[in-house]
């Protein structure tokens, strides 16, 4: 369980929010500009909150009060980006494998095919990013993250970027990552239609603070 | 074509070494200096910035004086290597190496930062959430993107090491088969009668030379910029 209890002033707009998000997909809904991507960052480590806490299964990651700010490379965490941000001067399999290099972690063939098989990426494999269309960037991006055996999978607007057709193509992933993976998603999105598909609860989000929360009826 | 005499070329042999040793050692130096300058915020920093560039705007005498009067035999730190560490800079090689590797540093640093300043920062954030402590990710991530602008930085500081000649001259000397460079020995030759034929090969080595650093440094920056594009 991830329970989120943050405030943070980025100049004049201030992002204040609390939610708590248990298994399955948690989305953090509303217009661009509400805040959401802070609140993302502010639980993968990247922005430091200016005072509250957050904590993931019993296990605190940040609190003011006791000056906590375990780092993102601790936090074990999974990150997938609006804009993939693979390494272009790494194949895909070694973007994949990164992970597992940084935290030591001992090769694991089964995970490994199991999650390549998943997201249909095996014949990508040997490229290089720039090789890559959009989609399949964003699907490799995806295996990157869950290949670190993340406690929790950050989503931040992950097919932002791609044409309906390539929506289309992902969207499926990410239901089976929330229903055979069973991963707990934070899945950052502004389109209701995406919403209404991957989200088992929903955070709307409003200048920088939570104005709704409950289930997916949230969304009309 | 060439029949330089073995003073020649041990002077041709003496500034390539000389040259690489510059450039290798002050490598890491002014990697670690780029990337302060480049991203850290520190007590100082214009300071450290000028202190880099100096060399790039003093006259080259200067610098040479400037060593003399810190690294030379009676000079405070000079005595202090020499007589607690046996090391002598003066009149020898590796003081040459030390003047053209001070003279080149300005040009490799700038190189190597404006390179580090253009990597986009939300790969390394990538690289943090991915298990990357902060010297993990500068040496798989930082460190790989900015391989062009080292290689640039290098074949600059090699370029302007096999070509520094009043640093040197200044703080070293003149004197055949330790301290005498190409360029030195150019203008040894240009002052005495008839030594015009042998300064004028020497010259055609010199081109030789800086132009096969040259293309060297391309075809390396060419492959470590493909390998960035996804080829």
């Amino acid at each position: 369980m991830l329970a989120v209890e943050v405030d943070k002033s980025l100049g004049d707009f201030t992002v204040s929010v609390t939610f708590v998000s248990e298994a399955g997909a948690t989305v953090l809904f509303g217009r661009s500009g509400a805040g959401k991507t802070t609140v993302v960052n502010m639980i993968a480590g990247l922005i430091e909150p200016d005072r509250g806490r957050i904590a993931l299964d019993g296990d605190t990651l940040f609190d003011s009060k006791t000056r906590t700010d375990v780092p993102p490379w601790r936090r074990r965490i999974g990150y997938v980006f609006q804009e993939g941000r693979l390494f272009p001067h790494l194949s895909a399999r070694h973007n994949l494998d990164y992970g597992r290099w940084m935290s030591g972690l001992a090769r694991d063939e089964a995970t490994f095919k199991r999650i390549v098989d998943l997201l249909d990426i095996g014949a990508l494999l040997d490229r290089r990013p720039g090789k890559l269309s959009g989609g399949e960037r964003q699907r490799v991006a995806v295996g990157r993250a869950l290949l670190t055996k993340p406690r929790l999978l950050l989503l931040d607007e992950p097919l932002a970027s791609l044409d309906a057709e390539r929506k289309g193509e992902i969207l499926p992933y990410f239901e089976r990552l929330r229903d055979e993976a069973r991963v707990p998603m934070i899945y950052v999105s502004h389109d209701a239609a995406e919403v209404k598909r991957i989200a088992t609860r929903v955070v709307r989000l409003e200048g920088g603070r939570v104005v709704e929360n409950g289930g997916v009826e949230l969304v009309s | 074509m060439l029949d330089l005499t073995a003073q020649e070329w041990t002077a041709v042999l003496l500034s390539l070494r000389i040259a690489v040793v510059a450039t290798a050692v002050s490598l890491p130096f002014g990697i670690a200096i780029a990337f302060a300058l480049a991203r850290k915020n520190f007590w100082g920093k214009a300071f450290v910035d000028a202190l880099v560039h100096l060399p790039l705007v003093l006259p080259p005498v200067v610098t040479g004086y400037l060593l003399l009067i810190t690294l030379g035999r009676k000079a405070p730190v000079g005595a202090f290597l020499a007589d607690h560490f046996g090391i002598v800079f003066s009149f020898r090689w590796t003081g040459a190496a030390i003047s053209c590797g001070i003279m080149a540093f300005p040009l490799m640093v700038r190189a190597i930062r404006l390179s580090i300043e253009a990597i986009d920062r939300r790969l390394e954030q990538a690289a943090k959430t991915l298990g990357a402590n902060r010297s993990w990710t500068f040496f798989t991530v930082t460190l790989p993107l900015a391989l062009p602008g080292v290689i640039a930085g290098m074949m600059l500081a090699f370029a302007r090491a096999l070509g520094e000649f009043g640093a040197t001259i200044t703080f070293v000397s003149n004197i055949p088969g330790e301290t005498q460079t190409i360029s030195a020995a150019i203008y040894t030759l240009t002052q005495v009668p008839g030594g015009d034929r042998l300064a004028l090969q020497l010259v055609v080595v010199a081109v030789i030379i800086s132009l096969g650093a040259l293309i060297l440094s391309e075809w390396f920056a060419r492959r470590a910029a493909a390998r960035l594009h996804g080829e």
